[in-house]
Formats: C-alpha cells, structure tokens, sequence
C-alpha cells in the first residue's frame, strides 16, 4: 500500500473503502516492520508531549530564550474567562494553544516538530482543542494525526517543508494542510474533503515569506502559528460543508513548491528581509545576538 | 525517492527551539560522546557559518553540551546543560570559526579526555534534527547515525576487514552500509559499519580484544 501524491492516495481509499489513516497505517506497517499497534503506541508518546506543550504553554511561566514571547496563549486564554472570544471558543481555544506551543518551543521545552520545530503549534493547537470542545477520544487523535501526517508526507515528497526553501507558506502552510485534513477525518468528512481542506488552507497562504526576527522562531513565528490554527479551522469547515477546491491538492502542492523557489533568498529564513530588516527588527538582532 | 516514515512528518519529538539547530546540534555532540565515553575534560565546539551566527539563540551552545552528556534531542535537561556539565567537571568552550566548504550548519567538537586521548569530529545539521558527520579525527569520512553505526580504527593491511564482518555475522547483525577511509596505504584507517540490528557493547569489545589490528573501536548509537 504506497502512494506518492493526494490522487494516489485518494485512489486507494476509495479502491479498499478505508479512512487516510487506515492507508497510511498499512504503508507504515510495510515500511517500518511494526505492528499497528507499535505504531499508534508512537504516536500516543507524540500525542502525550503535544499535550503538555498545550497545558505548560498555557498555565506556566514560559519565557523564550531571547525573552521576545511568552505568556501571549495564557493572555488569551485569560481573556476568554472574562470576554467572549470575537473568534468564537474553538477558534479562541486554538490559536491560543497553538500560541502556547510554539512559546514552549522557543523556551527549550519538548515538543513534537510538525512538521517543522517552527509550525509546531498548529497540529496541537486545533487538535486538541477539536478532542476537549468535541468530547473525543486519544485513538481518535491519534488517527487524525496519522491522517495529518499522510499529507505532510505527500507534501513533504513532492515540494518541502522548510522555510529556508520555502517560505513560511511551507512551514506553517503545510502544517495548517495537515491540520485541516485531519479535522476533516476527525468529523466524519470523506478523504476527498480532508484533501480539499488541505489545499484551501496551501492556497490562503501561498507566497507568505519566511522572516524571522534575529533569525530565530519567535516572532512572526508565533502568530502565523495561531493563523495557521484558524486556517485549518476555517477550511475544514468550508471542506465538510462539501465545498471542495477547484484546484486539486496535487496541483496546489506544486505550485507552493514553485511559488516557494521563486521567493527570494532574503525572505527564505535567512533573517535578511521582511521584518527581520525593519528598523525594529535589527534592533532586536542586535540585541539578542550582540553583533 | 526516499520513503518517509509517518514519524519523519509529525516528528521528531524534541526540545526546541530549531530541529536543525537544536535537535540536530545536539545529535552532533551526542555522536562525540558516543567514541569519547565517560571520561571527558574539556570540549571545544568550532561553530560554523549559521552556527556560529545564531547559535545562543538557537540554544545550539546547550544542545551541543547535552549531546556531550549523553542526551537525546527530547531530553528536558538539555535547556540545564550548562549547569550539569559543569558539575560533571567538563569544561566547554565556543568558537566562531571557519571551516571552509561545508554546510552552513557545521560545528567541530574537539574532546580532551582525562587520560589524554584527543577526539576530534565534524558534523553537518542538514534539516529535520538529521545530521551527517563528515570527519572524524582530520579524516573525511561519512554517516548519519540513523543506523547503528560501528567505527573501527584498524590496520590498512588485507584480511582486517573480513575478520571484521566475521564478528558480525557470529552475532547475526547485518549490514546495511560499509565504507573504509584511509590517511595513506599502510597506514591508519577506518572502517565505517552501519547496521540493521542494535549492537551492543558487548560486540564492540569483542572485536577489540580478538582482532590485534583494531587498537580502538567505537559505537556511535543516536538515533
């Protein structure tokens, strides 16, 4: 059971009438000579760090090592005690944890790349916030996240995932992808619409470029992260209500590959461009790096 | 076209803030670790290009020093390793450096150990925590320590390798990849093993005590 791309992929679920998950369960068990249950037991450590990246980010001092963020999650998660959220609770639980996450990151805590060290609030963000909002199980999380890392690895095959290649639609673009298919999978969408979910969250972001301040995975890092949540929130209700993208995931995995090359270098992760060369920007380089 | 695992996507479990610049950084110096064993001195860390530029930034200085503690990319005490290498008595110093035509993520750690023996490797960080180390005591050598990986400094003379792999197939391990570098004919050279089964230890001592023309072998085991 192998596939390359989305159409691939999409055959086959269809050809053995089975979930993303079961598909990319039995290519795993090929590949790796683990059981499935030796596999979701993996993925079960994976889920049991993202999860406490969540709570830690959300309810302890967190502060980066360059002091730029931490706290941002916890302050929204403060406010929805007293406001109602203008996004609405899910999407408020969501970009807050996934905020909280990626401050856990840059404090040198333990978290789970996904796929990127620098996307990495975005899986957790609107995953665990889908199983506390929708009451589900940790086998259901673990199967989206199976589904969320069938399209990482298609993307990951056929254009990348890395920002100095390209761009932040890459890192954080991908993993909104990956998040918003397995949302999808997780409220009973068809594999078609998780992979239509995935390709509206690729073509939102196409061309964002990838700047961080004094190079490090920090700022904008972190709000792109809760975007990426509400991307993946955003497109997954689009997909499930049966609006599918014109333009198929295949077609939208290339072209974020090309339009990825075609960003210049000084916006590919080298904190030479974008808001890493604002005034503001070198200012902060300077003092965090003390060139 | 390589094949990913799903745990190359969502994956791998680490301590931030960067998979190349910390969870890589901290396999290089794991890799040290790994030939120097226990007894160590002092290190000195030669950080290269994006290295050297953003590495307190990164924390790629304590995840090197947790890597030269034995530690894995997840392991929570990397943030502390300063500390904790210091309690250790192992002095660590950083270097900007350059070291000439290789990847921008690249540091040279060179370990003293307490009896004296210096060892010195070079490794690259080349995305998603994978490393590849590239030199190993002034010798250009190449793995990635995603296998089991045996390093026999041996005797550049016909039949060393053979009694090698005798080794090996006496305890059932198969190889996946083998390589041999060499200063100059006759002289020092290395066998580079990677394997599909776990070596243990036990194997390692093996060798060096039956085969005269292996005075030193190590297993570098990270993945």
């Amino acid at each position: 059971m192998n596939f390359t791309n989305g159409k691939e992929l999409l055959d086959l679920c269809n050809k053995h009438n089975k979930r993303i998950y079961e598909v990319m369960l039995a290519k795993e068990v090929e590949l790796s000579g683990l059981s499935e249950e030796e596999i979701r037991g993996k993925m079960r450590e994976s889920l049991e760090i993202m999860k406490s990246a969540v709570n830690s980010g959300l309810n302890e001092e967190v502060k980066s090592l360059s002091g730029l963020i931490g706290g941002e999650g916890k302050k929204i998660k403060k406010r929805r005690d007293t406001h109602k959220p203008v996004c609405g609770l899910v999407m408020s639980k969501a970009i807050s944890s996934a905020m909280a996450v990626l401050e856990v990151n840059a404090a040198m805590g333990r978290i789970v790349a996904a796929p990127t060290a620098g996307s990495c609030g975005i899986i957790p963000g609107t995953l665990i916030t889908m199983q506390e909002e929708f009451g589900l199980e940790d086998e259901d999380i673990i199967n989206a996240l199976i589904t969320a890392s069938a399209i990482g690895m298609i993307i990951t095959k056929n254009a990348t995932v890395a920002g100095a290649e390209g761009g932040c639609q890459a890192e954080t673009g991908s993993a909104a992808g990956m998040a918003a298919g397995a949302v999808v999978e997780l409220m009973g969408g068809t594999p078609e619409a998780s992979l239509s979910a995935a390709s509206m969250c690729i073509k939102n972001i196409l061309g964002l470029v990838c700047d961080p301040i004094a190079g490090l995975v920090e700022v904008p890092c972190q709000t792109r992260n809760a975007m990426g949540a509400a991307n993946a929130l955003i497109c997954a209700e689009i997909a499930l209500s049966g609006v599918s993208s014109i333009i198929p995931f295949d077609e939208v995995v290339d072209t974020m590959y090309k339009v990825g090359r075609s960003i210049p270098f000084e916006l590919r992760e080298t904190a030479l461009g974008g808001l890493a060369d604002t005034p503001t920007g070198r200012k902060i380089q300077k003092q965090v790096l003390g060139e | 076209m390589k094949e990913f695992s799903i745990f190359d996507v969502v994956g791998p479990n680490m301590i931030g803030p960067s998979s190349s610049h910390t969870a890589g950084a901290c396999r290089i110096g794991k890799a040290a670790y790994k030939m120097a064993g226990e007894d160590i001195k002092k290190v000195t860390f030669l950080l290269h290009g994006s290295f050297a530029k953003t590495y307190r930034g990164h924390g790629t200085d304590k995840a090197l020093v947790g890597g030269i503690l034995g530690f894995d990319p997840v392991d929570e005490r990397i943030k502390y390793s300063f500390d904790l290498a210091r309690e250790k008595g192992i002095e660590f110093i950083f270097q900007e450096a350059d070291l000439g035509e290789v990847h921008s993520n690249t540091v040279k750690v060179i370990v003293e150990k307490n009896d004296g023996e210096i060892i010195e490797l070079m490794g690259s960080s080349i995305g998603g925590g994978n490393i590849v180390v590239t030199e190993i005591n002034g010798l250009e050598i190449e793995f990635t320590g995603e296998y089991d990986t045996l390093i026999i400094s041996h005797v550049d003379k016909p039949g060393v390798i053979a009694k090698v792999t005798a080794v090996l197939a006496l305890y059932d391990i198969n190889i996946a990849f083998m390589r041999v570098y060499r200063y100059s004919k006759g002289q020092n050279a290395f066998m580079i093993i990677e394997t599909d089964n776990e070596i243990s230890p036990e194997i390692v001592s093996y060798i060096k005590k039956t085969i005269p023309e292996v005075p030193q072998a190590y297993l570098v085991n990270i993945k």
